[in-house]
């Protein structure tokens, strides 16, 4: 009961054990039960407040924890604000004391920083959710995703999952690794070289050079959204390109003639690093995706706020 | 005037002249009278019992911020000159990115007057290399050193044109003055809040290659070997290097070199759970990198130790680290730390330690110092190598607070400093 | 040294589901619309039992449904870390059944509370009844069972703990001293 329990906050998954992580997932499946039930609602988090402290433009993520918040009961408040480049220290530093000041129980954060999250939650005495943080984790996707894979294919252990795209600059891409490799995944990352991190193999993962090698090889793809800014910032030559040679197209998943399965944590760019007859067609689990992300931002929240405040978040289950 | 000082029975190093030798030594008049055995001093004169104690040239600190004009709440000139006598210092050399910036002879002569005032370690101002440290226009240096500026430098940012850099080497050369780059390839190391590696990947922040530092080292060197100007490389930072330097050295070129006592201590581990107390440029690298920089300062690639003192306020530091400012505090750490990872593990004797931070920064900046020669002046510091203690930062003569090292336990610290005769720091009265 | 004693040995539960099967179908007056939901955990298990021995008496199929109630505790937020959630799986439509609420233990009533109150998200049900193998007194709410195997009066420094084959290897019904 409670027996790998998490601690006051969810910063990644990076410091979690394979026991919380099956916890979070053993209990996102009960979540998903409630989500089909007439009345989508049970009273778990009745009387709770929550904060969705969104720095960063989201609409997907923070629309999928409002849901997991309401279906749990709580009561929601939405705060958007892009911090000016000038004020965003001084206006997270204040916001977090505001927040202690208010008594809040849980804030959720998106934020532009690495470390952002682990910087509020050393801060405020409520539960601290990271909803990504600079280029660091985004957990709940990771979670999701994992949630999703084990649907699908019964189990993680074993399975070869390949993360395609922006790896340099992805919270996704890591909090995937963390847990795919913690539950005993093969993990491979594949993108052109500019946008991989020169180290990534340091922490287990096998670098694949190009996508038709990648989908040979993976039970498995999870393609990352390409940001325009990376072609502005000189790491690819053009979009275009970026498509012909690592785009996930009907031609290439048709020329492997494998039964793989297609990832994406969204918003995508069709045409760019998916192809959109792929991202609707058969071997998509985009929507699945979608669906458990509310379970399991309906598991962590659950999870989190029975913890006692004064716990630090720590590795090992018991 | 004040009275003379006979500081009695301790081990006298002297790395300028090669002596270590229980001796004592005899000031006046603002300068080393004698220096031997059984001095009888004048009538009057200030005894001090440096048995056990080792007694040595004032330490010179090479590369230091007093944000003085400009950031006074941070430091100022004479918080940093005591800051520095604390650490055993006799003399700093100011870095010019103030603001304004030292380009013009009446900054440069505002923080000699402030210098003067505080009356603690001696305080050198290092002129602008570009006017404003913009890059583009040569600063007058012939005004700069006339009114007190021993060097140039645009320090906290690089020399980005090779062009200025070599014209800046070669009229330094006019006035036989030294050039110090802080070699960083803004194009590569944009952005970044650390050291590209391991450490970065996973903590999800922006790193600044190796490479960064190396390809203006590289570049530096080539262009002193063109000139013939004297290029001084500051906070040195990897093992690649290190090897560029060791090779310019082999052929003679008139290259040295600095590095910090956390760039010898830690590394790139250090910014683990985001901490800003390690965020500073260049950035904290590898066990390697710390390694070879260790064995640099040993056979002397490395000619010196110097601080790269940078002081920040809470609030500052107190934030995401993607916006942290760089740097942290040396001054009254920087013995110690030297002591506990350089000598007491035998890496570095302690005569040679000293020469590191006292002759030979006062030979590489053609500063008075660094030797106990009699005539020169009295610039002294009596230390204690065997006294543990640990570093608390809210005792800090310096107005701030940023370092790592808070709670630390290290092995050596200055227990009193005298510039020109005079008792600056007593950690007695401390 | 906490001791155990057997209340109800295998036979004695057999007896007792036997008995409280003829019951359900007497006071349901028959099978139709019936819909045994057993409380996670061994309400479960004996919801099961109960619905077989049904089907033996009356000849059609009782279905059985599962319930967790761990979210609608009233104690949720006080009892530090989080409980791990059983399965819930209920037919899509409770409106206009007889639902019969399985239990092991009927202890403070505070489960059955939370029990009805999950129930009511799921629809309206015509009627609800309760049915317990031990009712062990202690009441804290309004809440009473119709159909019960062994009412015993079980002190506060005691527990009444069920064991069933399919969880435990073994069918008992032991009372044992905690303190």
């Amino acid at each position: 009961m409670g027996a790998a329990a998490l601690g006051k906050d969810l910063i990644g998954l990076e410091t979690l054990s394979p026991q919380q992580l099956r916890l979070i997932l053993d209990t996102a499946e009960r979540f998903k039960e409630v989500s089909e039930r007439p009345i989508k609602k049970v009273p778990a988090l009745r009387g709770k407040t929550i904060v969705n402290l969104f720095f960063e433009a989201s609409t997907r993520t923070r629309i999928s924890f409002e849901f997991a918040e309401k279906r749990l009961s709580a009561d929601t408040v939405n705060v958007a604000s892009s911090g000016s480049s000038v004020s965003k220290g001084e206006t997270l530093v204040d916001t977090a004391r505001n927040l202690e000041a208010m008594r809040i129980d849980m804030v959720v954060i998106r934020h532009q920083a690495s470390g952002s999250a682990e910087f509020l939650g050393r801060r405020i005495r409520s539960n601290v959710v990271n909803a990504g943080d600079g280029k660091h984790e985004h957990p709940t996707q990771g979670l999701l995703d994992l949630l999703t894979l084990r649907d699908r294919f019964g189990k993680i252990e074993g399975l070869k999952v390949a993360i395609c795209g922006d790896v340099l600059h992805s919270r996704v891409a890591r909090s995937n690794i963390w847990g795919l490799k913690k539950l005993g995944a093969e993990v491979a990352v594949c993108g052109p070289a500019s946008l991989l991190p020169r180290d990534i193999a340091a922490l287990g993962v096998e670098v694949i050079p190009r996508i038709d090698e990648a989908i040979r090889w993976a039970d498995a793809l999870n393609v990352l959204r390409l940001q325009l800014e990376r072609m502005t910032g000189g790491f690819i030559p053009s979009l275009r390109e970026y498509n012909r040679v690592f785009g996930v197209t009907r031609e290439r998943l048709d020329r492997a003639g494998k039964d793989i399965v297609i990832m994406h944590p969204g918003p995508m760019n069709r045409g760019v690093e998916i192809d959109s007859d792929v991202a609707d067609g058969p071997h998509s689990v985009i929507l699945p995706q979608v669906t458990n992300g509310v379970a399991v931002r309906m598991a962590v929240l659950y999870l989190l706020a029975g913890g006692n405040p004064d716990w630090q978040q720590h590795g090992g289950g018991e | 005037m004040t009275r003379p000082i006979l500081i009695r029975g301790g081990r006298v190093i002297d790395p300028a002249r090669r002596t270590d030798g229980i001796a004592d030594v005899y000031l006046a008049e603002g300068r080393i009278a004698s220096v031997g055995l059984n001095i009888t001093g004048e009538d009057g004169c200030e005894v001090i019992d440096a048995k056990g104690k080792v007694v040595t040239p004032g330490l010179i600190d090479l590369h230091v911020h007093l944000r003085e004009p400009g950031f006074e709440d941070l430091e100022t000139v004479a918080t940093g000159a005591m800051a520095a006598a604390a650490g055993g210092f006799t003399a700093v050399c100011a870095m010019p990115n103030t603001d304004p910036p030292l380009d013009n002879q009446g900054a440069i002569g505002f923080v000699i007057s402030q210098a003067q005032k505080a009356g603690k370690a001696r305080v050198y101002p290092i002129g602008t290399i570009s006017v404003g440290q913009k890059g583009e226009k040569l600063s007058e240096f012939g005004e700069l050193l006339g009114a007190g500026a021993i060097a140039v430098s645009d320090d906290g940012k690089p020399v980005m044109s090779s062009h200025l850099m070599r014209t800046a080497l070669e009229y330094a050369k006019t006035f036989g003055c030294p050039v110090a780059d802080h070699c960083e390839e803004i194009t590569l190391a944009e952005g970044g809040a650390m050291h590209e590696g391991i450490v970065a990947t996973r903590l999800g922040l922006k790193g600044i290659p190796a490479a960064a530092e190396e390809i203006h080292v590289a570049r530096d060197i080539i262009l002193s070997e063109l000139t013939g100007g004297h290029i001084h490389l500051c906070h040195m930072s990897t093992r690649g290097s290190a090897e560029l330097i060791r090779r310019a050295k082999d052929k003679g070129l008139r290259v040295t070199a600095e590095v910090t006592p956390h760039h010898f201590t830690l590394t790139h581990a250090a910014c683990e759970g985001y901490n800003t107390n390690a965020k500073m440029n260049p950035p904290l690298r590898e066990e390697a990198d710390v390694e070879a920089l260790r064995e640099a300062l040993k056979d002397g690639t490395i000619d010196v130790i110097a601080t790269d003192h940078a002081p920040h306020h809470y609030d500052a530091k107190e934030r995401e680290f993607d916006d942290a400012p760089n740097g942290i505090l040396g001054l009254e750490t920087a013995f110690g730390l030297a002591v506990t990872e350089l000598v007491r593990p035998g890496i570095i004797a302690l005569p040679d330690l000293l020469y590191r931070m006292s002759t030979r920064p006062a030979q590489v900046f053609g500063l008075p110092g660094g030797t106990l020669a009699v005539g020169g002046p009295a610039d002294v510091a009596v230390l204690d190598p065997e006294a543990e203690w640990t570093v608390e930062p809210s005792r800090f003569f310096s107005k701030s607070r940023n370092t790592p090292f808070g709670g630390r336990r290290l092995l050596g610290r200055a227990d009193l400093t005298i510039v020109r005769g005079r008792i600056v720091y007593d950690r007695a009265g401390d | 040294m906490p001791s155990r004693a057997t209340l109800l040995d295998e036979r004695a539960i057999a007896r007792a589901l036997t008995r409280m099967a003829s019951e359900i179908v007497e006071r349901c007056h028959g099978t139709a619309d019936l819909l045994l939901v057993g409380i996670q955990r061994r309400g479960v298990e004996l919801a099961q039992r109960l619905a077989r021995l049904i089907e033996g008496l009356d000849g059609s199929p009782v279905p059985c449904g599962k319930l967790d109630i761990t979210l609608y505790r009233d104690d949720l937020q006080a009892i530090g870390p989080r409980p791990v959630i059983g399965e819930t799986d209920l037919p899509p439509d409770l409106d206009g059944r007889t639902v019969v609420i399985v239990d092991d233990v009927l202890y403070t009533g505070r489960t059955i509370r939370a029990a009805l109150d999950e129930l009511a998200d799921f629809g309206r049900p015509r009627r609800i009844l309760l049915c317990v193998l031990v009712d062990r007194g202690g009441r804290e709410l309004p809440i009473q069972p119709d159909i019960v195997g062994l009412k015993k009066p079980v002190a506060q420094d005691e527990r009444v703990d069920v064991l069933v084959k399919e969880l435990d290897g073994r069918d008992a019904v032991e009372l044992a001293r905690t303190a």
